[in-house]
Protein backbone atom coordinates (compact mmCIF):
# COMPACT_ATOMS: atom_id res chain seq x y z
CA UNK A 1 0.00 0.00 0.00
CA UNK A 2 1.33 3.41 -0.65
CA UNK A 3 1.72 5.99 1.74
CA UNK A 4 0.86 9.02 -0.65
CA UNK A 5 -1.78 8.19 -3.61
CA UNK A 6 -2.44 11.39 -6.35
CA UNK A 7 -4.92 10.60 -8.64
CA UNK A 8 -6.36 14.86 -8.85
CA UNK A 9 -7.71 17.26 -11.36
CA UNK A 10 -7.03 20.71 -10.50
CA UNK A 11 -9.84 22.99 -12.27
CA UNK A 12 -9.20 26.23 -13.23
CA UNK A 13 -10.79 29.15 -10.60
CA UNK A 14 -13.72 30.64 -11.71
CA UNK A 15 -13.62 34.40 -12.45
CA UNK A 16 -16.67 36.68 -11.47
CA UNK A 17 -18.13 37.76 -14.75
CA UNK A 18 -16.83 41.55 -15.52
CA UNK A 19 -20.95 42.91 -15.07
CA UNK A 20 -20.82 40.92 -11.63
CA UNK A 21 -17.54 42.85 -11.04
CA UNK A 22 -19.02 46.29 -12.16
CA UNK A 23 -22.60 45.25 -10.57
CA UNK A 24 -21.65 44.21 -6.63
CA UNK A 25 -20.17 48.07 -6.14
CA UNK A 26 -23.00 50.06 -8.06
CA UNK A 27 -25.60 47.86 -6.42
CA UNK A 28 -23.76 49.48 -3.29
CA UNK A 29 -23.54 53.16 -3.83
CA UNK A 30 -26.81 52.95 -4.75
CA UNK A 31 -27.81 51.25 -1.58
CA UNK A 32 -26.54 54.51 0.24
CA UNK A 33 -27.87 56.89 -1.83
CA UNK A 34 -30.95 55.05 -1.31
CA UNK A 35 -30.46 55.29 2.52
CA UNK A 36 -29.03 58.76 2.43
CA UNK A 37 -32.97 59.69 0.80
CA UNK A 38 -34.55 57.69 2.92
CA UNK A 39 -33.32 59.11 6.29
CA UNK A 40 -33.52 62.50 5.49
CA UNK A 41 -37.12 62.12 4.34
CA UNK A 42 -38.55 60.11 6.96
CA UNK A 43 -36.61 61.66 9.49
CA UNK A 44 -37.29 65.39 7.75
CA UNK A 45 -33.76 66.80 8.30
CA UNK A 46 -33.76 69.98 6.41
CA UNK A 47 -31.87 71.04 3.55
CA UNK A 48 -29.66 73.77 4.27
CA UNK A 49 -28.02 70.82 6.91
CA UNK A 50 -28.10 67.88 4.50
CA UNK A 51 -29.45 68.14 1.36
CA UNK A 52 -31.39 64.74 -0.14
CA UNK A 53 -29.20 63.25 -3.12
CA UNK A 54 -32.28 63.90 -5.19
CA UNK A 55 -31.80 67.62 -4.34
CA UNK A 56 -28.01 67.38 -4.84
CA UNK A 57 -29.09 66.39 -8.62
CA UNK A 58 -31.95 68.94 -8.82
CA UNK A 59 -29.60 71.79 -8.02
CA UNK A 60 -26.95 69.84 -10.27
CA UNK A 61 -29.08 70.84 -13.24
CA UNK A 62 -30.64 74.20 -12.22
CA UNK A 63 -26.78 75.58 -11.40
CA UNK A 64 -24.70 73.74 -14.23
CA UNK A 65 -24.23 77.38 -16.01
CA UNK A 66 -22.91 78.67 -12.60
CA UNK A 67 -20.96 75.49 -12.02
CA UNK A 68 -19.78 75.44 -15.61
CA UNK A 69 -18.38 79.28 -15.05
CA UNK A 70 -16.56 77.64 -12.13
CA UNK A 71 -15.00 74.66 -13.23
CA UNK A 72 -12.58 76.23 -15.90
CA UNK A 73 -10.91 78.34 -13.61
CA UNK A 74 -9.88 75.38 -11.21
CA UNK A 75 -9.40 73.50 -14.27
CA UNK A 76 -6.56 75.85 -15.33
CA UNK A 77 -5.43 76.56 -11.81
CA UNK A 78 -5.03 72.25 -11.28
CA UNK A 79 -3.40 71.50 -14.48
CA UNK A 80 -1.39 74.51 -14.50
CA UNK A 81 -0.39 73.50 -11.11
CA UNK A 82 0.16 69.85 -11.75
CA UNK A 83 2.58 70.36 -14.69
CA UNK A 84 5.14 72.94 -13.33
CA UNK A 85 5.28 71.10 -9.89
CA UNK A 86 5.33 67.45 -11.20
CA UNK A 87 8.29 69.07 -14.27
CA UNK A 88 10.36 71.13 -11.45
CA UNK A 89 10.00 67.98 -9.48
CA UNK A 90 11.48 65.79 -12.39
CA UNK A 91 13.97 67.95 -13.46
CA UNK A 92 15.31 68.26 -9.80
CA UNK A 93 15.26 64.51 -9.11
CA UNK A 94 17.46 64.40 -12.40
CA UNK A 95 20.09 66.74 -11.06
CA UNK A 96 20.21 65.10 -7.60
CA UNK A 97 20.92 61.96 -9.20
CA UNK A 98 23.67 63.56 -10.82
CA UNK A 99 25.45 65.81 -8.08
CA UNK A 100 24.82 64.38 -4.43
CA UNK A 101 26.38 67.76 -3.31
CA UNK A 102 22.87 69.01 -4.75
CA UNK A 103 20.83 66.47 -3.47
CA UNK A 104 22.28 67.51 0.46
CA UNK A 105 22.15 71.67 -0.56
CA UNK A 106 18.30 71.35 -1.63
CA UNK A 107 16.61 68.17 -0.35
CA UNK A 108 16.49 69.71 2.90
CA UNK A 109 14.82 72.72 1.25
CA UNK A 110 11.87 71.22 -0.35
CA UNK A 111 11.56 68.86 2.89
CA UNK A 112 11.26 72.10 4.43
CA UNK A 113 9.02 73.73 2.17
CA UNK A 114 7.51 70.64 2.33
CA UNK A 115 6.72 71.03 6.21
CA UNK A 116 4.81 74.30 5.71
CA UNK A 117 1.01 73.69 5.79
CA UNK A 118 -0.51 74.53 2.42
CA UNK A 119 -3.38 76.73 4.61
CA UNK A 120 -0.51 78.53 6.19
CA UNK A 121 1.54 79.17 2.78
CA UNK A 122 -1.85 80.47 0.52
CA UNK A 123 -2.77 84.03 2.11
CA UNK A 124 1.62 84.31 1.81
CA UNK A 125 1.50 83.32 -1.82
CA UNK A 126 -1.70 85.87 -2.43
CA UNK A 127 -0.22 88.71 -1.05
CA UNK A 128 2.90 88.17 -2.78
CA UNK A 129 0.90 86.90 -6.34
CA UNK A 130 -2.18 88.65 -6.05
CA UNK A 131 -5.56 87.45 -7.09
CA UNK A 132 -5.36 85.95 -10.58
CA UNK A 133 -4.23 82.77 -11.39
CA UNK A 134 -0.65 82.84 -10.47
CA UNK A 135 -0.98 81.93 -6.47
CA UNK A 136 -3.45 79.50 -7.21
CA UNK A 137 -1.28 77.65 -9.73
CA UNK A 138 2.01 78.11 -7.65
CA UNK A 139 0.13 76.44 -4.54
CA UNK A 140 -1.43 73.59 -6.78
CA UNK A 141 2.51 73.03 -7.74
CA UNK A 142 3.38 73.09 -4.33
CA UNK A 143 1.43 70.22 -3.60
CA UNK A 144 2.36 68.45 -6.72
CA UNK A 145 5.85 68.60 -6.07
CA UNK A 146 7.14 66.44 -3.19
CA UNK A 147 5.60 63.25 -3.30
CA UNK A 148 7.21 63.47 -7.32
CA UNK A 149 10.28 64.51 -6.13
CA UNK A 150 10.84 61.93 -4.03
CA UNK A 151 9.54 59.01 -6.06
CA UNK A 152 11.13 60.20 -8.86
CA UNK A 153 14.96 60.21 -7.26
CA UNK A 154 13.81 56.73 -5.84
CA UNK A 155 13.08 55.73 -9.42
CA UNK A 156 16.02 57.33 -10.88
CA UNK A 157 18.22 55.12 -8.39
CA UNK A 158 16.45 51.53 -8.31
CA UNK A 159 18.33 50.65 -10.95
CA UNK A 160 19.85 47.37 -11.27
CA UNK A 161 23.76 47.19 -10.22
CA UNK A 162 24.40 44.63 -13.22
CA UNK A 163 22.33 47.10 -15.62
CA UNK A 164 24.84 50.03 -14.21
CA UNK A 165 27.95 47.31 -14.61
CA UNK A 166 26.70 46.79 -18.08
CA UNK A 167 26.05 50.32 -19.36
CA UNK A 168 30.14 50.66 -17.62
CA UNK A 169 31.34 47.77 -19.91
CA UNK A 170 29.43 49.17 -22.91
CA UNK A 171 31.34 52.68 -22.20
CA UNK A 172 27.97 54.34 -22.11
CA UNK A 173 28.35 58.26 -21.67
CA UNK A 174 26.37 59.77 -18.39
CA UNK A 175 23.66 61.07 -21.28
CA UNK A 176 22.95 57.91 -22.35
CA UNK A 177 23.23 55.89 -18.67
CA UNK A 178 20.05 58.74 -18.32
CA UNK A 179 17.99 58.24 -21.21
CA UNK A 180 18.41 54.47 -22.02
CA UNK A 181 18.02 53.36 -18.14
CA UNK A 182 17.66 55.24 -15.40
CA UNK A 183 14.52 57.46 -16.63
CA UNK A 184 12.60 54.04 -18.63
CA UNK A 185 13.08 52.66 -14.93
CA UNK A 186 12.24 55.38 -13.52
CA UNK A 187 8.74 55.70 -14.92
CA UNK A 188 6.89 53.31 -12.94
CA UNK A 189 7.69 55.52 -9.78
CA UNK A 190 6.52 58.39 -12.24
CA UNK A 191 3.30 57.10 -12.80
CA UNK A 192 2.96 56.53 -9.18
CA UNK A 193 3.93 59.85 -7.99
CA UNK A 194 1.56 61.24 -10.78
CA UNK A 195 -1.65 59.56 -9.92
CA UNK A 196 -1.53 61.32 -6.33
CA UNK A 197 -0.75 64.58 -7.73
CA UNK A 198 -4.07 64.57 -9.67
CA UNK A 199 -5.54 64.83 -6.43
CA UNK A 200 -3.19 66.67 -5.01
CA UNK A 201 -3.22 69.30 -7.36
CA UNK A 202 -7.54 70.31 -7.19
CA UNK A 203 -7.39 70.25 -3.61
CA UNK A 204 -4.15 72.57 -3.57
CA UNK A 205 -5.98 74.98 -6.57
CA UNK A 206 -9.41 74.74 -4.38
CA UNK A 207 -7.74 75.78 -0.89
CA UNK A 208 -5.95 78.69 -3.06
CA UNK A 209 -9.09 80.12 -3.98
CA UNK A 210 -10.98 80.05 -0.86
CA UNK A 211 -7.82 82.84 0.51
CA UNK A 212 -8.92 84.74 -2.66
CA UNK A 213 -11.09 84.13 -5.88
CA UNK A 214 -13.80 86.01 -7.74
CA UNK A 215 -14.38 82.97 -9.28
CA UNK A 216 -13.70 79.06 -9.39
CA UNK A 217 -14.87 75.80 -7.53
CA UNK A 218 -13.23 76.94 -4.06
CA UNK A 219 -14.79 80.37 -4.49
CA UNK A 220 -18.36 78.72 -4.86
CA UNK A 221 -17.23 76.13 -2.03
CA UNK A 222 -17.20 79.19 0.03
CA UNK A 223 -20.06 81.31 -1.12
CA UNK A 224 -22.35 78.81 -0.79
CA UNK A 225 -21.72 77.55 2.52
CA UNK A 226 -22.00 81.53 3.67
CA UNK A 227 -25.48 81.80 1.97
CA UNK A 228 -26.30 78.21 3.50
CA UNK A 229 -27.22 76.96 -0.35
CA UNK A 230 -26.16 73.32 0.91
CA UNK A 231 -27.68 71.99 -2.57
CA UNK A 232 -24.95 73.99 -4.90
CA UNK A 233 -22.43 73.51 -1.76
CA UNK A 234 -22.88 69.21 -2.26
CA UNK A 235 -22.95 70.11 -6.21
CA UNK A 236 -20.26 71.70 -6.31
CA UNK A 237 -18.03 69.28 -4.16
CA UNK A 238 -19.20 66.58 -6.41
CA UNK A 239 -17.96 68.43 -9.33
CA UNK A 240 -14.97 68.82 -7.52
CA UNK A 241 -14.89 65.35 -7.21
CA UNK A 242 -15.14 64.42 -11.17
CA UNK A 243 -12.11 66.87 -11.72
CA UNK A 244 -9.78 64.79 -9.83
CA UNK A 245 -11.29 61.63 -10.94
CA UNK A 246 -10.76 62.95 -14.69
CA UNK A 247 -7.18 64.01 -14.10
CA UNK A 248 -6.75 60.48 -12.40
CA UNK A 249 -8.01 58.80 -14.82
CA UNK A 250 -6.27 60.54 -17.53
CA UNK A 251 -2.88 59.51 -16.09
CA UNK A 252 -4.31 55.84 -16.31
CA UNK A 253 -4.71 56.04 -20.03
CA UNK A 254 -1.32 57.96 -20.35
CA UNK A 255 0.80 54.96 -17.85
CA UNK A 256 -1.44 52.35 -20.23
CA UNK A 257 0.10 53.51 -23.33
CA UNK A 258 3.64 54.34 -22.20
CA UNK A 259 4.11 51.16 -19.75
CA UNK A 260 3.31 48.34 -21.89
CA UNK A 261 6.07 46.01 -21.11
CA UNK A 262 5.22 45.07 -17.55
CA UNK A 263 3.58 41.31 -17.54
CA UNK A 264 -0.13 42.36 -16.34
CA UNK A 265 -0.57 41.99 -12.31
CA UNK A 266 -1.78 38.46 -11.66
CA UNK A 267 -5.84 39.02 -11.09
CA UNK A 268 -7.19 37.60 -8.07
CA UNK B 1 46.25 38.88 -28.49
CA UNK B 2 45.39 37.83 -24.67
CA UNK B 3 44.63 38.62 -21.12
CA UNK B 4 47.59 38.45 -18.30
CA UNK B 5 47.57 39.84 -14.90
CA UNK B 6 49.47 39.68 -11.49
CA UNK B 7 47.53 41.50 -9.36
CA UNK B 8 47.48 42.14 -5.36
CA UNK B 9 44.75 44.55 -4.48
CA UNK B 10 43.90 46.14 -1.08
CA UNK B 11 43.07 47.15 1.69
CA UNK B 12 40.63 44.44 1.64
CA UNK B 13 43.11 42.11 -0.27
CA UNK B 14 40.43 40.72 -1.86
CA UNK B 15 42.51 39.27 -4.59
CA UNK B 16 46.62 38.37 -3.79
CA UNK B 17 49.17 37.95 -6.12
CA UNK B 18 46.99 36.62 -8.91
CA UNK B 19 49.12 35.31 -11.64
CA UNK B 20 47.54 34.46 -15.10
CA UNK B 21 47.79 34.47 -18.42
CA UNK B 22 45.02 33.18 -20.99
CA UNK B 23 45.91 33.08 -24.79
CA UNK B 24 43.49 33.98 -27.53
CA UNK B 25 40.63 32.10 -28.26
CA UNK B 26 41.07 29.42 -25.29
CA UNK B 27 37.77 28.62 -22.77
CA UNK B 28 39.38 29.75 -19.04
CA UNK B 29 37.12 28.92 -16.30
CA UNK B 30 37.25 30.24 -12.97
CA UNK B 31 36.41 28.49 -10.31
CA UNK B 32 35.73 28.97 -6.36
CA UNK B 33 33.52 29.14 -3.29
CA UNK B 34 31.82 32.08 -2.91
CA UNK B 35 34.37 35.56 -2.32
CA UNK B 36 37.27 34.03 -3.79
CA UNK B 37 37.46 36.68 -5.79
CA UNK B 38 36.29 35.17 -9.14
CA UNK B 39 33.61 37.79 -9.81
CA UNK B 40 36.07 40.49 -8.83
CA UNK B 41 38.70 39.88 -11.28
CA UNK B 42 36.37 39.57 -14.27
CA UNK B 43 35.45 43.34 -13.08
CA UNK B 44 39.15 44.50 -12.89
CA UNK B 45 39.36 42.51 -16.65
CA UNK B 46 36.26 44.60 -17.60
CA UNK B 47 37.50 47.90 -16.40
CA UNK B 48 33.93 48.04 -14.41
CA UNK B 49 36.52 48.11 -10.90
CA UNK B 50 40.06 49.50 -10.67
CA UNK B 51 42.62 46.96 -9.28
CA UNK B 52 44.90 48.82 -6.30
CA UNK B 53 47.97 47.87 -7.55
CA UNK B 54 49.50 45.08 -9.96
CA UNK B 55 48.75 45.35 -13.53
CA UNK B 56 46.04 43.95 -15.82
CA UNK B 57 46.81 43.66 -19.93
CA UNK B 58 44.34 42.58 -22.52
CA UNK B 59 46.08 42.23 -25.90
CA UNK B 60 49.06 44.46 -25.25
CA UNK B 61 46.46 47.30 -23.50
CA UNK B 62 45.20 48.36 -20.23
CA UNK B 63 41.40 47.42 -19.48
CA UNK B 64 40.18 50.86 -19.94
CA UNK B 65 41.37 51.39 -23.32
CA UNK B 66 40.55 48.28 -24.09
CA UNK B 67 37.13 48.77 -22.86
CA UNK B 68 36.51 51.68 -24.75
CA UNK B 69 37.16 49.94 -27.36
CA UNK B 70 34.47 47.90 -27.10
CA UNK B 71 36.70 44.59 -26.72
CA UNK B 72 34.43 43.19 -24.34
CA UNK B 73 31.12 41.25 -24.20
CA UNK B 74 29.94 40.90 -20.24
CA UNK B 75 27.43 38.91 -19.55
CA UNK B 76 25.72 38.54 -15.86
CA UNK B 77 23.98 35.97 -13.39
CA UNK B 78 20.92 37.88 -13.98
CA UNK B 79 20.47 38.50 -17.85
CA UNK B 80 19.70 42.12 -17.09
CA UNK B 81 17.75 42.40 -19.77
CA UNK B 82 16.22 45.86 -19.34
CA UNK B 83 12.68 45.38 -19.61
CA UNK B 84 10.71 48.07 -22.10
CA UNK B 85 12.95 46.48 -25.05
CA UNK B 86 11.99 43.53 -26.76
CA UNK B 87 15.17 40.69 -27.09
CA UNK B 88 15.84 42.71 -30.30
CA UNK B 89 15.91 46.01 -28.70
CA UNK B 90 17.85 44.57 -25.95
CA UNK B 91 20.56 43.01 -28.02
CA UNK B 92 20.55 46.59 -30.09
CA UNK B 93 21.40 48.19 -26.92
CA UNK B 94 25.76 48.56 -27.61
CA UNK B 95 25.20 49.15 -31.28
CA UNK B 96 23.43 52.11 -30.47
CA UNK B 97 25.70 53.37 -27.25
CA UNK B 98 28.38 52.85 -29.74
CA UNK B 99 26.37 55.21 -32.51
CA UNK B 100 27.36 51.91 -34.88
CA UNK B 101 24.99 51.85 -37.36
CA UNK B 102 26.25 49.20 -39.91
CA UNK B 103 23.39 47.39 -40.83
CA UNK B 104 22.05 47.07 -36.80
CA UNK B 105 18.92 44.95 -37.52
CA UNK B 106 20.90 42.20 -39.63
CA UNK B 107 23.59 41.63 -37.05
CA UNK B 108 20.83 41.46 -34.64
CA UNK B 109 18.53 39.13 -36.37
CA UNK B 110 22.38 36.77 -37.10
CA UNK B 111 22.75 36.66 -33.51
CA UNK B 112 18.87 35.88 -32.35
CA UNK B 113 19.54 33.10 -35.47
CA UNK B 114 22.87 32.20 -33.71
CA UNK B 115 21.32 31.75 -30.21
CA UNK B 116 18.44 29.64 -31.57
CA UNK B 117 15.83 32.50 -30.63
CA UNK B 118 15.03 33.65 -34.77
CA UNK B 119 11.50 33.71 -34.44
CA UNK B 120 11.54 35.83 -31.03
CA UNK B 121 13.19 38.99 -31.63
CA UNK B 122 10.03 40.76 -30.54
CA UNK B 123 9.14 39.27 -27.22
CA UNK B 124 10.08 41.30 -24.12
CA UNK B 125 11.90 39.93 -21.02
CA UNK B 126 8.44 38.75 -19.20
CA UNK B 127 7.37 36.66 -21.78
CA UNK B 128 10.56 34.68 -21.90
CA UNK B 129 11.96 32.04 -19.68
CA UNK B 130 15.06 32.28 -17.75
CA UNK B 131 16.86 30.10 -20.48
CA UNK B 132 15.90 32.09 -23.16
CA UNK B 133 16.80 35.57 -21.38
CA UNK B 134 20.40 34.46 -20.74
CA UNK B 135 20.70 33.81 -24.58
CA UNK B 136 19.45 36.80 -25.71
CA UNK B 137 21.93 38.52 -23.02
CA UNK B 138 24.77 36.32 -24.55
CA UNK B 139 23.62 37.27 -28.06
CA UNK B 140 23.81 41.79 -26.41
CA UNK B 141 27.17 40.45 -25.49
CA UNK B 142 28.20 39.29 -28.95
CA UNK B 143 26.99 42.24 -31.08
CA UNK B 144 29.98 43.99 -30.91
CA UNK B 145 32.15 41.69 -31.84
CA UNK B 146 34.58 41.33 -28.52
CA UNK B 147 37.37 39.76 -28.36
CA UNK B 148 36.61 38.85 -24.52
CA UNK B 149 33.46 37.33 -23.78
CA UNK B 150 33.23 37.84 -19.91
CA UNK B 151 30.75 35.36 -18.18
CA UNK B 152 29.70 36.11 -14.56
CA UNK B 153 28.13 32.48 -13.53
CA UNK B 154 25.50 33.21 -16.60
CA UNK B 155 23.91 29.75 -16.27
CA UNK B 156 23.65 29.95 -12.12
CA UNK B 157 20.24 30.81 -11.96
CA UNK B 158 19.23 28.26 -14.25
CA UNK B 159 17.75 24.77 -13.65
CA UNK B 160 19.99 21.86 -13.90
CA UNK B 161 18.25 20.70 -17.38
CA UNK B 162 18.03 23.93 -18.91
CA UNK B 163 21.88 24.17 -17.90
CA UNK B 164 23.17 21.89 -19.68
CA UNK B 165 21.38 22.55 -22.42
CA UNK B 166 22.50 26.16 -22.39
CA UNK B 167 26.33 24.56 -21.90
CA UNK B 168 26.35 22.60 -25.29
CA UNK B 169 24.50 25.90 -26.71
CA UNK B 170 27.53 27.98 -25.18
CA UNK B 171 29.89 25.50 -26.56
CA UNK B 172 28.32 25.94 -30.42
CA UNK B 173 28.45 29.49 -29.90
CA UNK B 174 31.95 30.17 -29.06
CA UNK B 175 32.99 27.55 -31.70
CA UNK B 176 31.01 29.74 -34.28
CA UNK B 177 32.83 32.94 -33.03
CA UNK B 178 36.15 31.57 -31.54
CA UNK B 179 36.19 34.10 -29.03
CA UNK B 180 38.48 34.24 -26.11
CA UNK B 181 35.96 32.56 -22.79
CA UNK B 182 36.29 33.86 -19.51
CA UNK B 183 33.86 31.64 -17.42
CA UNK B 184 33.34 32.14 -14.02
CA UNK B 185 30.93 29.06 -12.01
CA UNK B 186 31.14 27.60 -8.93
CA UNK B 187 30.33 24.30 -10.66
CA UNK B 188 33.11 21.97 -11.05
CA UNK B 189 31.52 19.75 -14.35
CA UNK B 190 29.89 22.80 -15.84
CA UNK B 191 33.70 24.15 -15.65
CA UNK B 192 35.83 20.80 -16.55
CA UNK B 193 33.15 20.14 -19.52
CA UNK B 194 33.33 24.21 -21.27
CA UNK B 195 37.16 24.34 -20.65
CA UNK B 196 40.72 24.64 -21.83
CA UNK B 197 41.86 25.12 -18.59
CA UNK B 198 40.30 25.47 -15.08
CA UNK B 199 41.67 28.12 -12.81
CA UNK B 200 40.65 27.19 -9.05
CA UNK B 201 40.68 29.45 -6.17
CA UNK B 202 40.98 29.98 -3.04
CA UNK B 203 39.36 32.71 -0.74
CA UNK B 204 41.14 34.99 2.39
CA UNK B 205 42.34 36.83 0.21
CA UNK B 206 41.37 35.28 -3.29
CA UNK B 207 44.48 33.73 -4.74
CA UNK B 208 45.20 30.76 -7.65
CA UNK B 209 45.22 27.32 -5.71
CA UNK B 210 45.44 25.37 -9.17
CA UNK B 211 45.35 25.96 -13.28
CA UNK B 212 44.18 22.88 -14.54
CA UNK B 213 44.57 21.97 -18.51
CA UNK B 214 41.72 20.15 -19.35
CA UNK B 215 42.70 16.84 -21.81
CA UNK B 216 39.09 16.00 -22.91
CA UNK B 217 38.88 16.15 -26.71
CA UNK B 218 36.84 18.65 -28.28
CA UNK B 219 34.26 19.07 -29.53
CA UNK B 220 32.55 18.00 -25.96
CA UNK B 221 30.07 15.70 -25.69
CA UNK B 222 27.40 15.26 -22.94
CA UNK B 223 28.17 11.40 -22.30
CA UNK B 224 31.77 12.55 -21.43
CA UNK B 225 30.62 13.34 -18.50
CA UNK B 226 30.21 9.76 -17.23
CA UNK B 227 33.78 9.00 -18.34
CA UNK B 228 36.94 8.29 -15.70
CA UNK B 229 38.62 11.01 -17.62
CA UNK B 230 36.20 13.23 -16.27
CA UNK B 231 35.62 12.18 -13.36
CA UNK B 232 39.53 12.29 -12.71
CA UNK B 233 39.17 16.01 -13.53
CA UNK B 234 36.37 17.08 -11.54
CA UNK B 235 38.46 15.26 -8.19
CA UNK B 236 41.21 16.93 -9.14
CA UNK B 237 39.33 20.56 -8.74
CA UNK B 238 37.43 19.06 -5.76
CA UNK B 239 40.63 18.16 -3.95
CA UNK B 240 41.86 21.36 -4.75
CA UNK B 241 38.99 23.33 -3.42
CA UNK B 242 38.38 21.11 -0.35
CA UNK B 243 39.85 23.00 2.92
CA UNK B 244 38.15 26.51 1.23
CA UNK B 245 34.56 24.70 1.57
CA UNK B 246 34.43 25.90 5.00
CA UNK B 247 30.89 26.51 7.08
CA UNK B 248 29.25 30.33 5.88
Amino acid sequence: MSAVQVAARVAPRRRASPTLRLLVPALGILGVLAYWELHIRVFKVPAYLVPAPSLIAQTFIEEWPTLQRNVGATVIEAAGGFFIGNAVAILLAILFVHNKTMERTLFPIAVAVRTIPIIAIAPILVLLLGNGYAPKIVIAALICFFPTLVNMVRGLEAVEASALELMRVLSATRRQILFKLRLPSSLPFLFAALKISTASSVIGAIVAEWIGADTGLGYLIVISTFEFRTGLLYATTVVASLLALGLFLSIVVLERLVIRWQPEAPKQ
Amino acid sequence: MGITFSTSSGPLRALDGVSLAIRPGEFVSLLGPSGCGKSTLLRLVADILAPTDGLITVAGEVPASARRRRAFGFVFQDATLLAWRNAEQNILLPLEIAADARDPRQRAQRLLELVGLAAFGGAYPWQLSGGMRQRVAIARALITEPQILLMDEPFGALDEITREYMNLELLRIWDATRTTILFVTHSSPEAVFLSDRVVVMGTNPGRVKLDLHVELPRPRDPTMKETVEFARHTAALRRALVGETRPA
